[in-house]
Order: C-alpha cells, then structure tokens, then sequence
C-alpha cells in the first residue's frame, strides 16, 4: 500500500514502490499462517501460501480501486489537494474494502487452490454461513487496519512536507533580507572608508566603526525580536546614516524628528530601515549633487505616521537601478501581517510645497508608513530598559 | 617627451578618492593628479579636457558609471592623443569583475590594499613605458610611430569596452520587455502615434531621444538606455552611445582615418556618425 507520499517523492522507482506496498503485507500474511497452523495445527508452508494469495489479492484489490478512485477524482476536481495525497476519502474506501475483501478472499482461495491442486474455495463458499461471516469480518478488519496505517502515515508524512516546504520558505526569506540589509556593496564601500580613517582620524574612525557595529548588530538580530521602541528604530537608521554620512560626504545631509510623546512607542525592528535604505540608493546615491533625507515621526489621531522623504532624483528617474523592489515589498507585507488593513506604506513624488520648503527643489520621494498606535504597556518593557541602560553599543 | 605621467581618479565618495591620491603619491611619486571629480559626467569633460594618462574609475557613480564613462571617451577621445590606460574601481559587482578578469582589464577592490595597488601601479608603469618606447622611434617617424601605438592600445581597449558594455547590457537581457510597436509622441495636446516600423534612427538629446522617420522627427520623454531593451537589436544597430540606427535604412558606411564611420541614410539627407566602439559592425561581407 502506499501512503500519500506523493508530495515527496514525485516518482518512486518501482523497487520503493513494491517495498512500500509490501513491507506490512507479507509480515502480516505470515503472522497469520504461523497464528493458523498453531491453532489448527495445518503445516505452516501450505497456510502460509494461502495466506500469502489471499492477503496480496486482497491488498491489490483495495489499492488498486483507491488509485483509480483518486485518478478519477483528481481528473473531476481541478483544485490540486496535495495535503490529502493520495486518498479517496474514507466515505469511499470503507465500503470499498467491505467489497474488496470477499471478493480478494476467494480470488486469493481459488489461486492458491490452483497451485496446490486443492479444493478449499468450494468448500469455504459450500461451508457454513456462520464461519464465512467470521472469517469475511477478521479479514475486513485486518485490511481496515493496514489501511488506516497507511492513511494515517501518508497524512503525517504529507503534513511534514508542508511544515518543511514553510520552513524552508520562511529561512529563504530570511536570508534575502539579511542580504538586501546586508547589501555587500555598502558594507565593503563603509569597510573602504573605515580603512582610510583609520590611518587619517583615528577617532573619528572608531566613531564609525560604533555605527557599523550598532547597525550590523541590530540587523543581525531584527530577524529574532519583533519590536522595539521608536526611539531605538530612530537611533539604528542614525546609525546607518551615520555611516552614510561618512561616505557621501557634503553630499549627504540628514535630519530625524522624533517628537519626545512617541519615543516609547513600540514599532516593528528596523521597519523603516528598507525605506531609508531605498531613500539613499536610489534617490540620493544617483544624483550628482546629493540632497537631504528627513525622517520624521508624528501621530495622527490613532495613527502613527513615520515618513521618509528625499530630495533626490525621483521615483520615475531612477528605473536603471530600481532593483527588484523587494524592501517596499518587504514593508507592505510586515505591515499586512502585523496590522491587517489597518496600516498602509505609500510612495509618492514629493512635488509638494514642503519639500519645495524644504531644499528649494521640485524632486524627490515620500515614503510614508501609516499604521495603529498601540499602548506601550501593551509591549514586553524589557526592550526599552536595556537600550535606555545601552544607548551606544 | 619626458612629461611626467598625469592621471585623473573619478570616485564619489571623498574620503576614498583622497585616500587612492595619497596612496598613488607614495607609491608612485612621478604620478601627478591632474583631477579628482565625484561623478561621472565630469570624469568625461575633466578626461576630455586635461587628457590624463591614466584614468581610475569607480564603477558605481552619480551621473554615469565608471564604464558608461570610458565608453563616452572611447567616443570622444581625440585622434591624435594616446588613449588613457583605464583602471575600473569598484567595491563588489561580481558580474562586472567576472568581466575584467575574463577580458584583462584593470581594477581594484574597495578596500584597497596596498599590494594589489603597487602590483597595479607597476602594471601601469610597465605599459605607459611601453609607449614611449614606441613612439620615440627614429625622429622623423616620430608621429606615425606614436598613432600607430596608439591605435594598437586603443583597438585593445575598444575590444575591451565592446566585451565589458555587453557582458553589462546581458543580465538585464533575462527579463524580456515586450517589443514596442508604436511611438507615442506628445505635442501640446496631441499624441502623434508613430509606427516603430517608419523609424530610421533614435538619437539622445539631452533627457530626450530624437524619433526620426523619413517624413519628420518627434521627441519623445524617455532615455535611450529606457528605450534600447524594447527595440529589436536585429533591426536597429547602436553605432553610438547616443544613437540607435535602422540597419536596412543605412546605404553607405564610410571609414574615416580616425577609426569612426559616416553612415548615408535612404530617405534623409543628413549623414550621421558611428563611433569606433561600432565600426566592427561596418565591415564588407
């Protein structure tokens, strides 16, 4: 018999397949005839033999109409059930192993009768009703058994398959944001930098290398702890502009509004991190004069609004390095998960009057995070303590 | 003749251009730093203009890249100066250093460290050595001595450039984007909807490509890098970084002694040029 393994093993070589559909029946075949000629006292070669025929017709009988019933379904539905593998149903296996084992068993009876040039088929179905009864339901019930474990194997089998293929998918995921959080080009560029001040301003240089090692740090652990506090998120993307800072120069100039009610209030690690990183990327990395990137925090009435904005070349100029989009895509998605419909990531041209106040020019881009403001209490408080007792790692 | 060997460093980000002109002083006394910009348009006017002998380009800068700026110089490079030695900079591009190993060329990694700049220092002073040798020949063959080294450097580093441009131009060749059928050209309110089957020639203008048909031209808002991935590369040719040409609509190529070719149109009057990064494609069958 084989168990729904059909998510795992596309195509068994037909060695696993018999092994499979064997490796219950013939042991039990044999448990049966040792049981019977121990009993009846019959030699264990000729019951074994029978034994043999009629619990392999049997099992070729119920799995061959369970694969024929599960081709038939699968060609009426066109939803592909892979979790249930391959299984009818048990509404349609039950009635067809009651039908299955009558018919196996005296299949099963007259083969081995031919090949030990015996009579017992005519006198099983000759004999009485009561015996017939209780042999027909022992077999019924041992088929329904190896049937069920088989089921029961498939299904865990198939549900392990799923959990992997989601793990597998979670860790994949995983590692495309450390790598786009990683992005090897800044690292080896801000390494680069590091290298000249080192010999040029020592002290400046240890500055930035404390930026790097608070940046790397908290991008290596924003995959294991799900929030911290705004204050903490405004203090990494510092850092992270620090650094740029370091390497664009004059080019580069920053400024982070974070008024002091929301300080505390607990927002996803590094939400906004994909956001600054795209500001610099591909607004202000691309343009030849550089620009200002401002990033500010305000509540709304139950809203948290967290913006990102630049001067820079513009959402439409920049499509040669526009990239795959994946850290907007990242946003959206640990927003949808965490808040439902209740937050939203906008990106817009920020033509506006502000902006226009701002640096005097027309380009540029909003990124714009709207989502619920919770109660801090609401929080585990142990994040907030520790990074007030650590500011500066 | 014995004029000190002058280079020009083109990196956006200020601390490491310092560092590379600090570094290249100590190994490399002799080296005078004509200029150091940040960006790639002024790598191209700053090269054009001072006509350094070497030229360190980062890969990744404002403007234009490092290699889309040694293709404008390739272009624009006069005749009768030697070509720059040209050594690309870049932090980590594995497609880009696939590319210079697999075709020579010169680059250094971010950060770079000293004994790879020595090993490339010497590399280049091996080379613009080379040079001199060649063209202080006997004195009255002097400059025919000096264009033909320099024609052979330069034929080198064209074929360097054309390998390098479409080992860059590749990746994006894996997403398909649709052929476009029909121009849309907008004048004040109206669109003028222009078959991409009548044009002969796409040309840059400044953040614009020039659409030309036989009957008249349009400009439409697009650049050409936008626009080449949407073009058939069977039917229309780049014969210039700023010019994408109808093959079928050429009549005539002409070679001049400067390595460029004067193509002839069917249909217009105007001769329009192909630089020596595509004459190759202009060769007898």
């Amino acid at each position: 018999m084989q168990p729904a393994l059909i998510t795992i093993d596309a195509r068994p070589s037909t060695l696993q397949f018999l092994w499979r559909e064997l490796r219950i029946g013939v042991p039990l075949c044999f448990a049966v005839a040792g049981f019977l000629s121990l009993v009846f006292r019959d030699p264990f070669g000729i019951t074994l033999l029978y034994s043999l025929c009629i619990g392999l017709l049997i099992q070729a009988v119920i799995q061959g109409g369970r694969y024929a019933m599960v081709a038939v379904q699968r060609r009426l539905s066109t939803q592909a059930d892979t979790a249930a593998g391959a299984w009818p149903g048990w509404h349609w296996m039950a009635p067809w192993i009651a039908v299955s084992v009558p018919l196996g068993y005296v299949a099963g009876m007259a083969l081995a009768d031919l090949l030990t040039h015996q009579n017992h088929t005519v006198h099983l179905i000759g004999g009485s009703s009561r015996t017939l009864a209780v042999i027909f339901i022992v077999s019924i019930a041992l088929s329904a058994s190896v049937t069920y474990f088989f089921y029961s194997r498939g299904r865990i089998a198939s549900i392990e398959a799923a959990a992997e293929a989601a793990r597998r998918a979670a860790a994949e995921n995983q590692l495309k944001l450390l790598e786009s959080q990683l992005e090897p080009h800044m690292l080896f560029n801000t390494l680069a930098n590091l290298r000249v001040l080192i010999g040029l301003d020592a002290p400046r240089a240890q500055a930035m290398l404390d930026h790097l090692i608070a940046f790397l740090r908290a991008t290596l652990q924003a995959s294991r702890t799900g929030s911290h506090t705004l204050a903490e998120e405004f203090q990494r993307i510092n850092d992270y502009l620090a650094l740029m800072q370091v390497r664009m120069g004059p080019r580069l100039t920053v400024s982070l509004t974070l008024p002091d009610s929301l300080r505390a209030l607990p927002v996803p690690t590094l939400l906004l991190q994909p956001l600054v990183e795209n500001a610099i990327l591909h607004g202000l990395e691309p343009k030849i004069e550089g620009g200002h990137i401002e990033i500010t925090a305000q509540a709304e009435g139950p809203q948290l609004v967290l913006s990102v904005r630049d001067t820079g070349v513009g959402l439409k100029a920049d499509r040669s390095t526009a990239g795959t989009g994946f850290g907007t895509t990242h946003v959206t998605e640990r927003l949808r998960t965490l808040f439902g419909d209740q937050a939203e990531l906008s990106l817009r041209p920020a033509n506006d009057a502000q902006t226009g106040a701002l640096a005097g020019v027309t380009a540029g881009t909003v990124a714009c995070v709207r989502m619920p403001v919770r109660a801090p209490s609401a929080q585990p408080q142990p994040k907030a303590s520790s990074a007030q007792a650590n500011p500066r790692l | 003749m014995t004029t000190l060997p002058r280079a020009l460093i083109a990196e956006d980000e200020p601390l490491l251009a310092a560092a590379l002109q600090a570094d290249l002083q100590r190994l490399w006394p002799e080296l005078h730093i004509a200029a150091t910009v940040g960006d790639g348009l002024s790598a191209v006017a700053q090269s054009l203009a001072l006509r350094p002998d070497v030229c360190f380009l980062d890969i990744r800068m404002p403007g234009q890249t490092g290699l889309e700026a040694a293709q404008a110089l390739a272009e624009d490079w006069p005749e009768d100066v030697a070509f720059p030695l040209l050594v690309f900079v870049t932090a980590y591009d594995q497609y880009a250093l696939q590319a210079f190993d697999a075709h020579a060329v010169d680059y250094l990694v971010k950060p770079v460290d000293s004994t790879r700049l020595a090993a490339c220092v010497a590399r280049l002073q091996r080379r613009l050595g080379d040079r001199i040798v060649l063209s202080s020949g006997p004195a009255h063959a002097t400059s025919t001595a000096s264009t033909a080294g320099n024609t052979g450097a330069l034929d080198n580093t064209l074929a360097q450039l054309r390998a390098l441009l479409s080992a860059a131009h590749a990746p994006s060749a894996t997403a398909p984007v649709p052929r476009l059928e029909v121009i849309q050209a907008a004048v004040g309110a109206t669109v003028h909807m222009v078959p991409v089957a009548t044009v002969l020639y796409f040309e840059a203008a400044d953040k614009y490509v020039r659409v030309v048909t036989a009957e008249r031209e349009h400009l439409i808002r697009l650049s050409l890098k936008e626009l080449m991935p949407q073009l058939d590369p069977q039917q229309f040719w780049q014969v210039h970084r700023g010019l994408v040409v109808r093959a079928t609509a050429i009549s005539t190529a002409v070679r001049d002694e400067s390595g460029k070719v004067l193509l002839s149109l069917r249909g217009r009057s105007e001769r329009l040029t192909a630089s020596r990064l595509y004459a190759h494609l202009f060769k007898g069958m």
